[in-house]
């Protein structure tokens, strides 16, 4: 795949020398015309929304008093960033993120080993397990949560009649076990194909050398895999810190078990205050940036997609 | 793509030749992990489709098998207006939006990947930005502006922001598609007097034809999936779409869960994805996978 492109890549390059060529010209024209409705739309729908957040923000802005909205400088984002509500919140989603994406790493590898490496049922597996990827999250939450509904769920009957559903610590704990079942199937998939990257040779090399199954995994593989996962963790990360429709639908955000964007979701249809929604906006916005920055620049995480470059 | 998924299926080869006895231990240890995953898998579904055929009396049993089946909870929700209406706005929302998302995505796709132009890595960078964007920080300013140009609760309302999400989705998948196709046949169409886009409709787009239909499915299934624009930006049957509207399920007495309907809605709305998930299976795990290699 890289050579082709290395070859690919080179032949435009040398033509991108000499002085511009109609056909050069033309193609670049077309590159242009061709990203250009896709670059608008995308361009039009976040930065637009996006900068007129900002903009909310800064301003008084009660949906009950339209026209009592006016200019506030920083306020909005001072009475978020001293209510107990964000904190709680923020802490609430870092924990349920890095909980469940370390689970799903654990397990999505394992998975992949065992794709990687059985020999029967292969295929079924493969099959199977792109079912909880398929299913809507939401359906998948009602499941989950009827199942741990007393008298009328499996599970709950099983723990003996356990409600774990109205607690903190356990909410928690089946909002992150819903996240792990959803999306651990794509983690194993993106190793999976991390793992077709390493050599067969080299982990034989290291079995002859004496290594342990364990050592061939931590010494050989993760090394090998270190791009794929970085990418997979990044993912993954970035997309469970929005989670929103397991909680919705699992705790409603009660009993201290709201993420970031339930709280959002809750200021802006509950308390119908557009100027400190559109503050909280903004700052998840600036979290999310801030998980994407460190691992782009602190671990080297290359933009999957991309040309290939470091 | 072909590497990944043949560089498994050569080793299994390799090692089915020769069988000693601690290798078959480990095989049926790796079968039986299999035989778990397939059950951890498919048990949460399986759930679902017990509840949605238990009847009203015994819902609340917590029996894994229905004691009596019954019916009752498809009819119940195919006779009401807010299910059938939120079935329709699902499945043309989401079609619309895939089908503008595939075009739009195919052309910058084409372009990443085979042409050469200025702010192609910007490009790149502005996809993946978008990608990772938290929906609930678009939700808010949204919910204001969709109300003042007068599109809230409408599907032009939803296929916007799902566009918008689903597009830089298409654009990686596509991409990493194009650059598999033989380009060797494009420029010779171009030798034959093809321009850049003649040789883009007559001869790359059939090649791409595969790889365009995963991405449709891989779009379709966010689109169908999604909940919180679905909350947010509408307020009636008009345009609300399934996962919304389930929220929105009441039960016969104020007091009764709706847990049959649900069940019901749910089973419903899940088995189209999962065949198609499961006629597609090579194709949407390469799809899902792209990219991802690459770095």
């Amino acid at each position: 795949m890289n050579a082709s492109d290395a070859t690919n890549g080179a032949g435009p390059l040398k033509r991108r020398r000499a002085p511009l060529s109609a056909g050069a010209r033309a193609e670049r024209r077309l590159g242009w015309a061709l990203c250009a409705p896709a670059v608008v739309v995308i361009l039009a729908v976040t930065g637009y929304p996006i900068g007129y957040a900002v903009y909310l923000s800064l301003r008084r802005y009660d949906l009950r008093f339209p026209n009592d909205s006016k200019f506030v400088g920083l306020a909005n984002y001072a009475t978020v960033l001293t209510s107990s509500l964000w904190w709680q919140a923020l802490a609430v989603t870092l924990i349920i993120t890095v909980i469940s994406v370390a689970i799903q790493f654990v397990l999505g590898m394992a998975l992949a080993l065992v794709m990687h490496r059985a020999l029967i049922g292969r295929g079924l597996v493969r099959t199977v397990i792109l079912i909880p990827y398929g299913i809507v999250t939401v359906v998948a939450a009602f499941g989950w949560r009827y199942a741990w509904t007393p008298g009328t769920g499996y599970l709950s009957g099983m723990f003996g009649d356990a409600t774990p559903l109205s607690s903190q610590v356990w909410g928690i704990a089946v909002i992150i076990l819903a996240e792990v079942w959803k999306t651990t199937p794509f983690m194993a998939l993106l190793l999976l194909a991390g793992l077709a990257l390493v050599p067969e040779e080299l982990l034989r090399a290291a079995k002859v050398d004496g290594a342990t199954a364990w050592q061939r995994l931590t010494r050989v593989m993760l090394p090998l895999m270190k791009p794929a996962i970085l990418v997979a963790l990044l993912f993954r990360l970035l997309d469970a810190f929005r989670i929103f429709d397991s909680i919705y639908v699992l705790t409603g955000g009660s009993y201290d078990t709201r993420s970031v964007s339930i709280l959002g979701y809750d200021n802006l249809f509950t308390a119908l205050n557009l100027g400190v929604g559109s503050s909280l906006s903004v700052l998840i916005f600036l979290v999310v940036a801030l998980i994407a920055f460190v691992f782009v620049k602190g671990f080297g995480t290359a933009a999957p997609g991309g040309e290939g470059r470091r | 793509m072909a590497t990944i998924t043949s560089v498994p299926a050569r080793s299994a080869t390799a090692t089915r030749g020769r069988r000693p006895s601690g290798e078959r231990t480990a095989l049926l240890g790796w079968s039986a992990a299999n035989l778990v995953i397939i059950g951890v898998s498919l048990v949460p579904l399986l759930w679902l489709v017990s509840l949605s055929f238990k009847t009203p009396a015994s819902i609340t049993d917590g029996s894994f098998i229905p004691k009596k089946w019954t019916l009752e909870n498809y009819r119940g929700i195919f006779g009401e207006s807010l299910f059938t209406r939120a079935l329709l706005n699902s499945l043309g929302i989401a079609l619309i939006s895939t089908v503008l998302a595939v075009v739009l995505g195919s052309m910058a796709a084409y372009a990443i990947a085979r042409l050469t132009f200025p702010g192609k890595g910007l490009l790149v960078g502005l996809a993946l930005l978008i990608a990772m964007f938290p929906q609930i920080s678009l939700v808010s300013p949204m919910f204001n502006l969709w109300r003042q140009i007068g599109i809230f609760d409408t599907w032009i309302g939803l296929i916007i922001p799902y566009l918008t999400f689903s597009l830089p989705l298409a654009i990686y998948t596509l991409s990493a598609f194009f650059r598999e196709i033989p380009w060797d046949l494009e420029k010779a169409a171009q030798v034959d007097g093809a321009t850049p886009l003649q040789a883009f409709l007559r001869v790359i787009a059939p090649l791409a034809a595969p790889g365009m239909v995963t991405t449709a499915i891989l779009v379709f299934i966010f689109c169908w999936n999604d909940f919180l624009f679905a909350i947010s930006l509408t307020s009636t049957e008009r345009s609300r779409t399934v996962p919304a509207a389930i929220a929105f399920f009441t039960g016969a007495s104020q007091f009764a869960q709706p847990i049959g309907s649900i069940a019901a809605a749910a089973v419903v709305i899940t088995i189209p994805i999962i065949i198609f998930v499961l006629l597609f299976q090579r194709r949407i795990v390469a799809g899902l996978t792209s990219g991802a290699v690459k770095g």
